[in-house]
């Protein structure tokens, strides 16, 4: 078996999002890291690899980004993956989400993988559609928010986060998996791992080397335009219900909810 | 009237001049990463308990241990994680940021534990502690300060002799960090092995002779163990002599040469600590209906305690890389430890002030950072030692 993961390379948790206006896009200079919704889709990978029940062959992380992206890959191997591809172009940029899980539907074909996993959202774009463009351009079937997933034979049990509850589902591999952050602890990449992480096979890609159509990817292959974009509007502030006389102010909060038709 | 010219070669080389680089190798962005997370996600919760309970962090340094934390600048052969003495501070750095005696716990172990080991150790003696200690299931302690001997290492009381091949070691040590914990490996001291002659010797514990005492009541760091040790007839086989006779004095003023990059990356860690706590604190609370962080008052002390952080840094960092290039670090490490154990101080004592009534009270992290502060003005050589091998250093 082998298992491909989608990584990305995003701004740090800790950096506060900033939109640039004149590119109508989000800001993403500043402190980067490997997208920590990705870290648990590596970890989900390895568990499937220690875990006895089917033999994997390889774990492979791949990215498509700029220059700077190679070092999410270096943080994926660092965390268990066997080797990585780093598709990198300058057509590539201005991509919109269609057009990426295109580009990256290329390099996965080359790879044939068993299973691909990614995490199901990014901390920047936050698109949580890549697995299922992907998995479309693979005519492999897909799950979004897993946050449980058995492997047997030539198949997945998965748990998946719905509006209300669990779904439980069962699927046939070759699947593309995308994963929530309550599936898994991710661990900790080692001193020792990181320090091996040079080590590892990195390929670097442009878009000739994985028969990547110009025409459909980057700002021009991209069918969305923005017109514009704006940070969401700011919380209303709360109300604040000073507790004088307890059953007072329980009837209170009950018709707070009341008027929200939040009690069923 | 004329103008001194400078001695000799004295001036710098212009090289070190240009080879200003100010990034972080991507290895070294890793570990600082890894380090962060590790601070942030298993030291964070149990700071306060552990404090509060004045309990060693055993679960923690095994898990430090097995993402190979505990060896960090050590080659790979010997266990240790084959990374370099920069890579080494950022980790201190983060995990002091967050808690001082996780931090100091790792930072004893590696530089005045394991180093004198690695340094001065023979492939024998290295063979047997060095794998235990990289990987964390041995901790190493460094015995120099005594009662009467601190810095001024060449006044220490402590007597070795040699009796049918082996030592007999009768004195005391105090102040000694990781001696007593349940991993406690050995201590390596000064003793006084002939007329104006100190070595170095490695005491196991639990030589017979050789006493751990009580764990001392400090005003912080309350989760790393500090114990005063005596040796009464303790006796170790000769060859547990670490270097050459008479080389003890040398050997440690080495050592301390290095644990003070570790103690420095401490001092800016828990700054940066406390600027990160004052920060939030501030920007959270609110008062004449604004947000503190927006009076020119609080202000004034988050952008002066960053600014000297910043700078703080810069040389902690740089005494790092003079080790790692294999160059003379003396100085820049003596002026990084003095400059940053005052940064902690005055960090922590502000970080309380911005926090009011709160910071004076356990809740809030800010009360241990001003608790742990303050040794770091005192460990590793006080601030007048740092003054005094300055001003050595620059002929005065």
């Amino acid at each position: 078996m082998k298992i491909c993961v989608l990584v990305k390379e995003v701004p740090d948790a800790a950096v506060e999002k900033r939109i640039d206006q004149s590119s109508k896009r989000i800001d993403r200079s500043g402190e980067k890291n490997l997208n920590p919704f990705d870290t648990h889709a590596i970890e989900a990978a390895m568990q499937v690899k220690e875990g006895g029940v089917v033999d994997v062959e390889e774990v492979v992380a791949v990215t498509m980004g700029p220059e700077s992206a190679f070092r999410a890959l270096h943080k994926a191997v660092s965390l268990g993956a066997d080797r990585s591809i780093h598709l990198t172009d300058d057509a590539l940029a201005g991509s919109d989400c269609c057009a990426t899980g295109y580009a990256l539907a290329k390099i996965l074909e080359e790879e044939s993988p068993d299973l691909v996993l990614l995490g199901q959202q990014s901390d920047d774009g936050e698109c949580y559609t890549m697995g299922a463009i992907v998995a479309d351009h693979l005519r492999m079937p897909s799950l979004t928010q897993v946050i449980k997933m058995d492997v047997e034979e030539g198949k997945l049990r998965c748990e998946r986060q719905a509006e209300y509850g669990y779904d439980t589902v069962e699927i046939q591999l070759p699947a593309v998996i995308s994963v929530g952050d309550a599936i898994n602890e991710p661990r900790y990449p080692s001193l020792k791992a990181i320090m091996g992480a040079k080590k590892k096979q990195l390929d670097t890609k442009g878009i000739a080397d994985a028969g990547i159509e110009a025409d459909r990817v980057g700002e021009g292959g991209s069918r969305t335009s923005v017109l514009s974009i704006n940070p969401p509007p700011a919380k209303q502030a709360g109300e604040i219900i000073e507790d004088e006389d307890t059953n007072e102010t329980v009837g209170k909060i009950v018709s707070w909810l009341e008027e929200r038709k939040l009690l069923a | 009237m004329h103008l001194k010219r400078p001695a000799a070669g004295r001036s710098r080389p212009l090289r070190s001049l240009l080879a200003v680089d100010f990034d972080l190798s991507d290895e070294q962005a890793a570990i600082q990463r890894l380090a962060r997370d590790f601070a942030q996600g298993e030291v964070r919760p149990v700071a306060e308990e552990l404090d509060r309970e004045k309990r060693f962090p055993y679960e923690l340094v095994k898990q430090m241990g097995e993402l190979g934390l505990m060896g960090i600048p050590y080659p790979e052969s010997y266990g240790g994680g084959g990374a370099d003495t920069l890579s080494y501070a950022l980790v201190v750095e983060e995990l002091a940021r967050v808690d001082s005696s996780v931090g100091i716990t790792l930072a004893a172990h590696t530089s005045l534990g394991t180093w004198p080991i690695y340094a001065f150790g023979d492939e024998s003696q290295k063979a047997e502690w060095m794998p235990g200690l990289c990987a964390g299931e041995t901790l190493g302690a460094f015995g120099l300060t005594e009662p009467e001997a601190g810095s001024d290492a060449a006044n220490v009381r402590t007597r070795a002799r040699l009796e049918d091949g082996e030592w007999v070691i009768d004195g005391a040590k105090q102040f000694i960090t990781n001696s007593g914990t349940d991993i406690s490996g050995f201590v390596a001291i000064t003793a006084r092995t002939g007329e104006g002659e100190i070595s170095n010797i490695i005491v196991p514990n639990g030589t017979p002779g050789y006493a751990v005492g009580q764990a001392y009541r400090k005003m912080g760091w309350n989760a790393s163990d500090t114990r005063p040790l005596s040796f009464d007839g303790a006796r170790v086989p000769e060859e547990n002599l670490l270097g050459p006779r008479g080389m003890g004095f040398k050997q440690f003023m080495q050592t301390l040469d290095g644990g003070r990059i570790s103690v420095s990356a401490m001092g800016v860690g828990l700054a940066q600590g406390a600027l990160d706590e004052a920060l939030a604190y501030a920007r959270e609370r609110q008062a004449f209906g604004k947000s503190i962080s927006k009076f020119q008052a609080i202000q004034a002390k988050l952008a002066d305690i960053s600014t000297e952080i910043a700078a703080a840094r810069l040389l902690t960092y740089k005494a790092a890389k003079e080790k790692d290039e294999g160059r003379n670090f003396s100085l820049t490490a003596a002026q990084a430890k003095l400059k940053t154990g005052r940064l902690a101080v005055r960090a922590a004592e502000e970080a309380v002030q911005i926090h009011g009534g709160y910071g004076y009270i356990e809740e809030y992290p800010v009360c241990r950072f001003y608790r742990d502060a303050k040794i770091l003005t005192i460990g590793e050589g006080t601030d007048e030692v740092q003054q005094m091998v300055i001003a050595r250093a620059l002929g005065a």
